[in-house]
Order: C-alpha cells, then structure tokens, then sequence
C-alpha cells in the first residue's frame, strides 16, 4: 500500500495537475488543431495521386510511384528536421507549425497515395468501361463509380493511417512546438514531477482509444477474410 | 544552384563528419534489430498465450495491447526516459529507445498473430484433434505455420513503420543517424550533414519499403494496399 501512495504521489499528484492543466489543455488545443487540418490536406494529396495514377500514363505513374515510395520510407521526422531547420539555409524559414502541416502532409501523401491507388486498381476494369459506356464523364467514372468501391475495400488501412497520423503529430514537440507531448515535459521539468507525463498519456490513450479499438476491428476483419 | 550545393552537399563538411554520422547509421541499424526482435518474439509469445484462453493472461495481454497500439511512439519512450527516472529507473537513451519500440511493435505483433492464428478455420484444429495431436503439438504443427503466413504482409509492413521511429531517439538524446546529423549541422552550421543522413535512411527504408509492396502482392494481390 505504501509503494502505491508513493508511486500515486509521484506519477499522478492530483495537486500538481489542476497546477498544470492550463497548460495541458493548450497543448490538447494544438495537438487537435494540427491533426484536423492536415489530416484532410494528406489525405487529398494521396486521393490525387491516386486519381491521376488511374489514367495510366506510363511516365507519370512512374513519378508517382516514386513520390510515394520516396515519401512512404522517409521517417517523418527527418523530414520535419530538413524543412524545419535545412530550408531556412535556402531562405525560407516557415513556422513550427506550418513544418509540421509539410512534412506530415508529404510523409501521410505516400501513404493515403498508396492505400487509394491500390483501392482503386482492385476495382475490375469492366466497370469503369461500362460506366463510360453509360455516358458518364471520366470525372463521374472516378467519383461515382470507382471511388465509393474502392474505399470500402480499403477502409482498414485508411483508417488505420489515419490514427498514425493523429498520433505522429507528437513530434511537432521536437520542433518546439507546444503541442500536448512539449506542453507536458515544459510542465514536468517546472514541477520536478511526473505527473504532467502521466497526465498527456492519459489523455491521448482517453482521446485515441475508441479509434483505435474501431481500427484493430476493421484489420481483424481483413485479416478474416484472407483465409 | 551554388548555394544549394553550398548548403546541402558540401563536401568539405560531409568529409569531415561523415564517420560521425556513419557511427548513427550504424546504430541505427542495431535499434531496428533490436527494435524488430522484440517486437516480433513478443507479439508470438503473447499470440501463443492468448490461444491457450485463460482468462487472466487474456485481461493482462489485452491491456498491454490496447494501451500501447494506442499511445504515439514519441510519447512512449519520453515517459520511459524522462518519467521512470522519479521511480528510481534511469534507462539509458539506447534501452528507452528499444524499449519503447519493441512494445509498440509487440502490441501491432500480437493482434496480428492472433488474428491470424484465429483465421485458421476450426476444422484444421478438429481434424488435427481427431489425430490424436495435443493442444501445443498442433499448435505449433499446424496451426501457427498457417498463422504465420497470414500475418507476414501486415507484420512487415508494421515492422517497417514502427522501425522508422527509431530517428525519434534523438528526443532522449540517443546518438543515432538523425541526432548526429543535427548535432553536426549545429556545430558546422550547415545542413550537409542532414542530406547525408536523409541518403542513408533512404538507402535503408527504401528497399524494405519496395520489398514491403512485392510481398503484399503475392500475399493476396486483391487486397493489397499501402498501409503502415
């Protein structure tokens, strides 16, 4: 009993978190604030890719076969480390946030790019050329006919990638940015106390969890039907 | 051009810290092995556990899994560095590194065995039973070499991924590719040392991520798809 006030007191001091929460809840604010708006800009990115990938140009799907695989083996943080600090070397310094927002968006293109293409090839070639058959136009092929298919089939690793993209977001606190993770190690080297750490996990277990349980359902079904 | 080639390849300095940085590579390379083998071994063991349906394991297994597959990697190992120090653990960056890896890998690791193991249909089991096999001889017979065909697309896949996180040990000041190379920029006050260290995490993912798209494709070429 004794060991587990004394670990209670350390990691989850009650006093020290209503101390540090101000703080918390700014860094949960900006940690939001980056996931929602670059979830949509790489995931567009990767629906492009993949949408220009279908009209089968020999010369550019081999561009964006390397785009994605250029960008799927980078780890995302080297990437924010060259723009963050490796570009101001060619005059142009963007803002901490605004890095975090590139090199995810880059990083997440490759991924989305390849999930949605591979969606998209899956689907067999009859029904694009019935479809067009029908009088529809190319645009009302891919958006009407192909596309609803092809995320269905991929729905598992969409969002899956997704979920890895709200949680990459933490390393926004590598460049100073006062995201969720950087907010709490501020509040722990202020209080001495591990309880700002504890705190941050929590609440991006709280905040994630759900996702998470609904992802590993969608890949344990994939995984079902593989047999 | 100039200042591009100036600032990006210098070879002065890429002479001069090369060695350095070739020492990050290669440990790099020894996170992601470790990273790797405790993953994987890990998530068998606990898979092999789960199948053996005995309620306290599962609770015990299913939190682990749910709690690590959950939380961002990054957060993972600053708790592990900078939180278990108040509980009289210092680990060093190298062992909070792999650490924290290893258990993200082994959570992805063992949902994917399970899965796996629970994708081989009920019959094979029956059929093996009615043999005279015992539960762990058909097991490790005839079920797990199934199950682990099954699993290696994903398992690789999350390999690959979870092992790109090794450049987020330079968070706890662990001396791999990208810490070196920042720590040379800082001290040249060039980014050349950056662009080397991009070559080689490129040298190293890029394969195993073209590799990654190939296995995919003979595993079932319908579903095949470019996830982490």
């Amino acid at each position: 009993m004794e060991a587990l006030q004394l670990f209670l007191d350390n990691f989850a001091d009650w006093d020290s978190f209503v101390r540090i929460w101000p703080l918390l809840w700014q860094g949960l604010q900006l940690t939001v604030l980056l996931s929602i708006v670059t979830l949509p800009v790489a995931a567009a990115a990767g629906l492009l890719i993949a949408i220009l990938y279908s009209f089968h140009n020999r010369p550019l799907n081999v561009a964006l076969l390397i785009w994605i695989d250029l960008f799927r083996s980078f780890p995302v943080l080297v990437l924010l480390i060259l723009i963050f600090y490796g570009l101001p070397f060619l005059g142009l310094t963007l803002p901490s946030f605004a890095a975090c927002v590139l090199a995810l968006t880059l990083n997440h293109s490759g991924y989305y790019g390849e999930i949605f293409r591979a969606g998209i090839e899956a689907i067999p070639p009859g029904q694009r050329e019935a479809a067009r058959a029908l009088g529809l136009h190319p645009l009302q092929v891919i958006f009407l006919v192909i596309l609803p298919q092809a995320i269905a089939r991929v729905l598992a690793p969409l969002a899956s990638n997704s979920l890895e993209l709200v949680k990459t977001t933490s390393i926004a606190a590598l460049v100073a940015l006062p995201e969720l993770l950087r907010s709490a190690r501020v509040a722990q080297e202020q209080t001495y106390n591990p309880t700002p750490l504890t705190a941050a996990a929590i609440i991006f277990f709280v905040l994630l969890f759900p996702f998470a349980r609904w992802v590993a359902r969608l890949e344990r079904d994939m995984i079902m039907r593989q047999r | 051009m100039t200042p591009l080639l100036d600032n990006f390849f210098n070879r002065q300095i890429l002479a001069q810290y090369g060695p350095s940085i070739l020492g990050g590579f290669r440990l790099t390379v020894e996170v992601a092995l470790a990273t790797i083998a405790i993953g994987v071994i890990t998530g068998l063991v606990l898979a092999i556990v789960r199948a053996m349906r005995w309620k306290p394991a599962d609770i015990v297994i299913i939190v682990f899994v749910d709690i690590f597959r959950t939380l961002p990697q990054l957060v993972v190992i600053v708790f592990l560095y900078f939180g278990l120090p108040y509980a009289d653990i210092q680990l060093s960056p190298f062992a909070a590194t792999t650490l924290a890896l290893g258990a993200v890998l082994a959570a992805f690791a063992t949902e994917i065995f399970w899965a796996a193991i629970q994708a081989v249909p009920q019959g094979q089991w029956d059929a093996a039973r009615s043999l005279g096999l015992g539960f762990l001889e058909i097991l490790f017979l005839i079920i797990l070499p199934q199950a682990i065909r099954i699993a290696v697309p994903l398992l690789t896949n999350r390999a690959i991924a979870i092992t790109k996180g090794t450049a987020l040990g330079t968070a706890v000041s662990l001396p791999e590719l990208l810490g070196r190379a920042q720590s040379s920029m800082a001290i040249a006050a060039n980014p050349s040392p950056l662009t080397l260290a991009a070559a080689f995490y490129l040298l190293f993912f890029v394969p195993l991520v073209v590799a990654s798209r190939w296995l995919e494709g003979l595993g079932s070429p319908k579903t095949s798809s470019g996830r982490h």
